[in-house]
């Protein structure tokens, strides 16, 4: 199993009544709000339990970005990438990730992720998003070729690590006289690339067509394995078994010492969802043309309050659908059990703290998932033979399909 | 205005690879009419107005209402081209000429571009609170940040008027098309947002004598893009609506419709 440790990275300092008023935490919510005081401690906090992860044995922190919004502090995920390439050892840094139709030069992104690959020692796997609703209209890309731009920027990405430049790039989004980016990522065939989604058809399809591992974020256990029916028949249809190394999961889950104080901040995981400041704006999360147009009907009337969130559900359901787990490591390890045995993922994303959990219980969180979740996690997923993308050699993607390697090492080859 | 029922005859044109809806009626000289980002209902009572004196023709769109929509159309002068080829056509199969148009705001800018690349090619050109020009002072409202019911409602200086047209809470089939309207009118007019920055320096040559009509309550459309408009044409008047918004034609039909056939019926 690869075993990897996340954070939205909160911004809860911000005056939560100025939110309610509000009524949206989101794009329009006025940066004012904004306390670079302790976004300054934040952010180096969120540095410091990033070591701790290192140091308890965690295989990979897991990056995002999001924009205009207190949920998530990380306005660009390879900043913190760049950070943890130089300041850690031996994590994998999973950006989950870059996205793509916000970048109005994918070159530029392949050239950083590049960089990053080589400080890290060939230690990155490279994500890609789409972005989420609002984040079109806080860049101002047009979310009604969302899609294409995620397609068209993977595609350029892809040929600017793995084909020599120069070379010349006309597509209909994205137009680049020159190619030939000076630095090119230590990894071959190139760094590997893992899909993360929610609930577009579209994007699982995609990843299965590519061969990519494909990450469910904190989907309900019924839903995963609907996803991942989806997944292994397009994987059939396109001439590989699909199974474990390509199946990822985002696990919320935050333990502490009691029950009560484990179920107390595991509440927090609520606080991105609204339920105590309100973060999504209905009609700027779903910009027309952005979502995916078997869900349009749904989509009209949530963004006219007609009905709730299609993404949403309340607290006490995710407990029950072990969206969200929350308790001692005793009594949290079956409950991965479970999960492990359903769903059968061998990537597998911890999000342990949300909202205002203090710096002193995240780092318990971390001491003990890592000290004893993750020990009696790696049994279970041995026992069910849940090899990781790297354990199990898996290809880099259809198109490339040998594992990813530092040039250098083990026979990859640096470019000639 | 005298009433009694108007036959509506629909057709399909087919041209650059879109299935274009024709929605037609009247007699006489032909207008065209060209709808707002939001789409048109069908028959609405302005249009029937005009169709009492002319031959008013109401396409949608390419990718509005019922015409197909074209993956690879961009921009808004993609669009003013299909309806230049749409009136070629219609030049030869229906002998159509000297044909006056009425734009309604988003469809104002269109039909601007028309008159742009056409000079001396309309007989009369009607500018109904058109987008196209970007304001000095405000701002052209922002659809991506307003809920469907919220943006038309805005377009509204009479709310009693949204409800008479839509119904006061319009069911979803409505607001799917709204939305499907609304993803078309991302894929055109994103950025820069409703207008064009070389408009003005095209429309000094447009010789066809031009009306403005604009309601002095319009929120979507600044009143000092009409005053814009009225500058950069040679031949044009700006008339103001007192009490109106930026949907005229739905909100006052009758006062809209007596302006534009005055001013088309005049030699």
């Amino acid at each position: 199993m690869h075993l990897m440790y996340f954070t939205e990275q909160p911004m809860s300092a911000y005056p939560e009544e100025a939110g309610r008023e509000f009524g949206a935490t989101a794009l329009m919510f006025s940066n004012r709000h904004f306390d670079p005081v302790a976004g300054s401690r934040l952010y180096n906090e969120y540095l410091e339990h990033y070591r701790l992860v290192e140091e308890v044995g965690f295989d990979g922190i897991m990056l995002n970005e999001h924009h205009n919004a207190p949920f998530c502090m990380q306005a660009k995920c390879n900043v913190f990438a760049s950070i943890l390439a130089a300041t850690t050892k031996r994590v994998k840094i999973v950006l989950l990730g870059n996205p793509l139709p916000l970048a109005d030069n994918p070159v530029r992104l392949a050239e950083e992720l590049a960089m990053i690959d080589m400080v890290s020692r060939g230690r990155l796997v490279s994500g890609f998003v789409r972005g989420g609703g609002q984040e079109q209209l806080a860049t101002g890309v047009n979310p009604a070729y969302n899609r294409e731009r995620f397609e068209e920027a993977h595609e350029l990405i892809v040929r600017t690590w793995t084909r020599p430049g120069p070379f010349r790039w006309e597509g209909t989004h994205y137009q680049h006289r020159v190619v030939n980016p000076w630095a090119v990522p230590l990894q071959k065939p190139h760094p590997r690339v893992w899909i993360p989604g929610v609930l577009s058809k579209e994007t699982i399809v995609w990843a299965a067509r590519k061969r990519y591992p494909y990450i469910a974020l904190s989907t309900a256990i019924e839903a995963t394995k609907k996803i991942w029916e989806q997944y292994d028949q397009v994987a059939a249809e396109t001439g590989y078994a699909g199974g474990p190394e390509y199946r990822g999961y985002l696990q919320r889950c935050h333990v502490a010492e009691t029950e009560e104080k484990a179920m107390e901040n595991a509440r927090q995981f609520m606080w991105m969802q609204g339920e105590f400041t309100g973060l999504a704006h209905p009609v700027w999360s779903t910009p027309s043309g952005y979502f995916s147009p078997s869900y349009r009907s749904a989509f009209v009337e949530y963004a006219v309050g007609r009905r709730s969130n299609p993404r949403g559900a309340a607290f006490d359901d995710q407990i029950r659908d072990q969206q969200i787990i929350a308790g001692t490591p005793k009594t949290v390890i079956p409950k991965f059990r479970r999960l492990l045995e359903e769903t059968r993922p061998s990537i597998l994303g911890i999000w342990g703290s949300d909202g205002f959990v203090s710096n002193a219980d995240t780092k318990t969180c971390i001491r003990l998932l890592g000290e004893e979740v993750l020990p009696a996690v790696r049994e279970i997923g041995k026992d069910l033979g849940l090899w990781s993308p790297f354990e199990a050699n898996a290809p880099v993607s259809l198109a490339f399909p040998e594992p990813a390697r530092p040039a250098g090492e083990n026979g990859a080859g640096g470019r000639s | 205005m005298s009433t009694g029922t108007i036959e509506w005859v629909s057709e399909t044109v087919s041209l650059a690879g879109i299935d274009l809806h024709v929605a037609r009626a009247g007699s006489g000289a032909p207008v065209l009419v060209l709808h707002h980002e939001i789409g048109t209902p069908p028959g609405l009572p302005f249009y029937e107005a005009l169709a009492r004196k002319f031959t008013v023709l109401v396409p949608s769109h390419p990718g509005y209402d019922k015409s197909s929509r074209p993956e690879w159309l961009r921009n808004v002068r993609d669009v003013a081209v299909v309806y230049q080829w749409l009136l070629g056509e219609l030049a030869v199969t229906r002998n159509l000429a000297a044909v006056s148009i009425v734009g309604l705001g988003f469809g104002g800018w269109i039909a601007a571009e028309m008159a742009t690349m056409a000079p001396r090619s309309f007989r009369r050109l009607t500018l109904v609170g058109p987008m196209g020009i970007k304001p000095e002072r405000g701002e052209i409202a922002d659809l991506a940040l307003l809920s469907y019911i919220d943006y038309v409602r805005l377009g509204f200086a009479d709310q009693s008027a949204f409800d008479r047209v839509f119904g006061a809470d319009p069911p979803t089939s409505v607001l799917e098309q709204w939305d499907l309207n609304r993803e078309m009118t991302f894929r055109i007019a994103w950025k820069p947002y409703m207008y064009n920055p070389t408009l003005p320096h095209l429309l000094g040559g447009v010789a066809t004598p031009t009306l403005i009509v604009w309601g002095r309550g319009d929120r979507i459309v600044p009143l000092e893009c009409g005053e814009r408009f009225a500058k950069a044409l040679p031949s044009a008047r700006l008339e103001i609506v007192e009490g109106g918004g930026h949907f005229l034609d739905m909100e006052k039909p009758d006062e809209l419709a007596r302006l534009v056939v005055a001013f088309l019926n005049r030699d």
